[in-house]
C-alpha cells in the first residue's frame, strides 16, 4: 500500500536531496517518517509552507538540494514566496498531496485544490500530476532531473486517485 | 512620523530605540567576511550591502517579505562549515514570526539572527510597526525556544551581543533597538535576484 511512498523517498536519496521541509499531511506520512529517521537528512517541520520555499532557496545558496512537501492548501500560503523562485531562477521541487480534487468530500478543500495547477503555472512552475502508484518512480525521476539538472521549478501533484480521496 | 496610527488601546507604547543603525549594525556584525549573510528587504538590505560590498558573501532580498529567517536556516543547514547571519528588520520578521519557532526546534549552532528594530515600516512612510506598540520580538524569540537571546538598547551592550552571535553553541538572536530617525546607508545595489544568487554561489561555494 505504501510502496509508492518508498519509491518516492528512494528517488530523492538518489538525487542527493538532504533537506525536507513540510507541514505534516497524511499523504506525506512515509516521507516525513523516513526523513526523521535518516541521519543524512535535515527534516524540518514548518509553521507555514512558505518558510519551506525560502529555506530551500537558502539551501541552494549553500549548494544543497531539498524538497518542500505540503498539502494543496499550502500552495496558497506560498504564492508570494514563489516570486523568489521565479525572479531568482532557483531550482525548486515541491511535492503536493492533493485535496480538493477527485472525489473530495470536504468543500473547504475545493477552492485551493482546484487552484493549485493554475497558481503554480502562473508562478513559473512545471506541474506533473501522478495518478497511479506505478508512475511515481518515473515521474519523481523526471521531476528531480528537471529541477536539479535543468534548474527548473517543478510541482509534483500526488492526486487523490493516487493517495485516495477523503470523505471529510 | 505618523503618531496617529495606534492599533488598539490595550498595549503600552514602547520607547523607541536610540542607537544609530549606521554605527550599531557594523559594530554588532564585526568583520562581515566572517559570515555568510542573508538580509531582509529594505533597510537591512542596505545595511548589509554597505558593509559587504564589493564582496559577495551576502544575499539581500528586495521582496518576499517574511522569508529571510527561513532562507538563513536552509543556508545554515547546507553550510555547517560556516557561520550564517540573518540580518532583518522588525517588519520583515513579524510577517513570518513563526520562523523563529522553526529555527528553535532545529537549533543550528551556526545560525545567528540579528533583528534591526526601528519600530517602523521604513520603506512605506515610517508607519509604526507592532514593536512600537508593545510587541517584544526578543521575548518572542525566547518564547519560541531560541536558547541565546539578547535585547540591545545601548552602545555598551553591543560587544557582548556580538560575541553571543559569534560564539553561541546553538541558534542565537539579538534584537538591536535603533532609532527610526536615522535611516540605513544610501547605497545602490542591483535588484536582480538571479544575479545575486549566482554571485553569492560563485563567491562562497568551492569550484567544481
Amino acid at each position: 500500500m505504501t510502496d509508492w511512498q518508498e519509491d518516492l523517498y528512494r528517488v530523492l536519496k538518489e538525487f542527493d536531496v538532504s533537506q525536507v521541509s513540510y507541514v505534516p499531511d497524511a499523504g506525506h506520512r512515509v516521507l516525513i517518517d523516513r526523513s526523521l529517521a535518516d541521519p543524512e537528512m535535515h527534516s524540518v517541520p514548518l509553521t507555514t509552507e512558505e518558510e519551506g520555499i525560502a529555506m530551500l532557496a537558502g539551501a541552494h545558496l549553500g549548494g544543497a538540494r531539498g524538497v518542500a512537501a505540503m498539502q494543496s492548501s499550502g500552495i496558497g500560503n506560498c504564492v508570494n514566496m514563489f516570486s523568489l523562485v521565479k525572479n531568482g531562477l532557483f531550482p525548486m521541487l515541491v511535492l503536493v498531496s492533493m485535496r480538493g480534487d477527485f472525489g473530495e468530500g470536504n468543500p473547504w478543500q475545493m477552492p485551493m485544490g482546484q487552484a493549485v495547477e493554475p497558481v503554480m503555472e502562473a508562478m513559473g512552475f512545471v506541474t506533473l500530476r501522478i495518478d497511479r502508484p506505478e508512475d511515481v518512480e518515473g515521474a519523481m525521476r523526471a521531476a528531480c532531473t528537471m529541477v536539479f539538472r535543468s534548474g527548473q521549478a517543478v510541482g509534483v501533484l500526488l492526486t487523490q486517485k493516487l493517495i485516495g480521496a477523503k470523505a471529510f | 512620523m505618523n503618531e496617529a496610527f495606534r492599533a488598539g488601546t490595550a498595549v503600552e507604547m514602547s520607547p523607541v530605540g536610540t542607537l544609530d543603525r549606521r554605527e550599531a549594525v557594523p559594530a554588532l556584525v564585526g568583520n562581515p567576511q566572517d559570515w555568510l549573510i542573508v538580509a531582509g528587504l529594505a533597510g537591512t538590505a542596505r545595511d548589509t550591502a554597505a558593509m559587504c560590498e564589493p564582496e559577495a558573501n551576502y544575499f539581500a532580498c528586495a521582496g518576499v517579505m517574511g522569508g529571510a529567517v527561513a532562507m538563513g536556516l536552509g543556508l545554515a543547514l547546507a553550510r555547517p562549515d560556516r557561520r550564517v547571519l540573518v540580518l532583518t528588520g522588525d517588519g520583515e520578521l513579524l510577517m513570518n514570526v513563526g520562523s523563529l519557532a522553526t529555527v528553535a526546534i532545529l537549533n543550528p549552532p551556526n545560525l545567528s539572527i540579528a533583528c534591526v528594530d526601528n519600530g517602523h515600516y521604513g520603506e512605506t512612510g515610517y508607519q509604526k510597526s507592532h514593536t512600537s506598540l508593545g510587541v517584544d520580538l526578543a521575548a518572542m524569540a525566547s518564547g519560541a525556544g531560541i536558547p541565546a537571546v539578547r535585547s540591545v538598547s545601548e552602545a555598551g551592550e553591543i560587544e557582548e551581543a556580538g560575541r553571543l552571535l559569534r560564539e553561541a553553541n546553538g541558534a542565537s538572536f539579538v534584537l538591536l533597538r535603533v532609532t527610526p530617525d536615522a535611516g540605513p546607508p544610501a547605497i545602490r545595489r542591483s535588484l536582480d535576484a538571479a544575479l545575486a544568487k549566482d554571485r553569492f554561489r560563485a563567491a562562497t561555494l568551492a569550484a567544481g
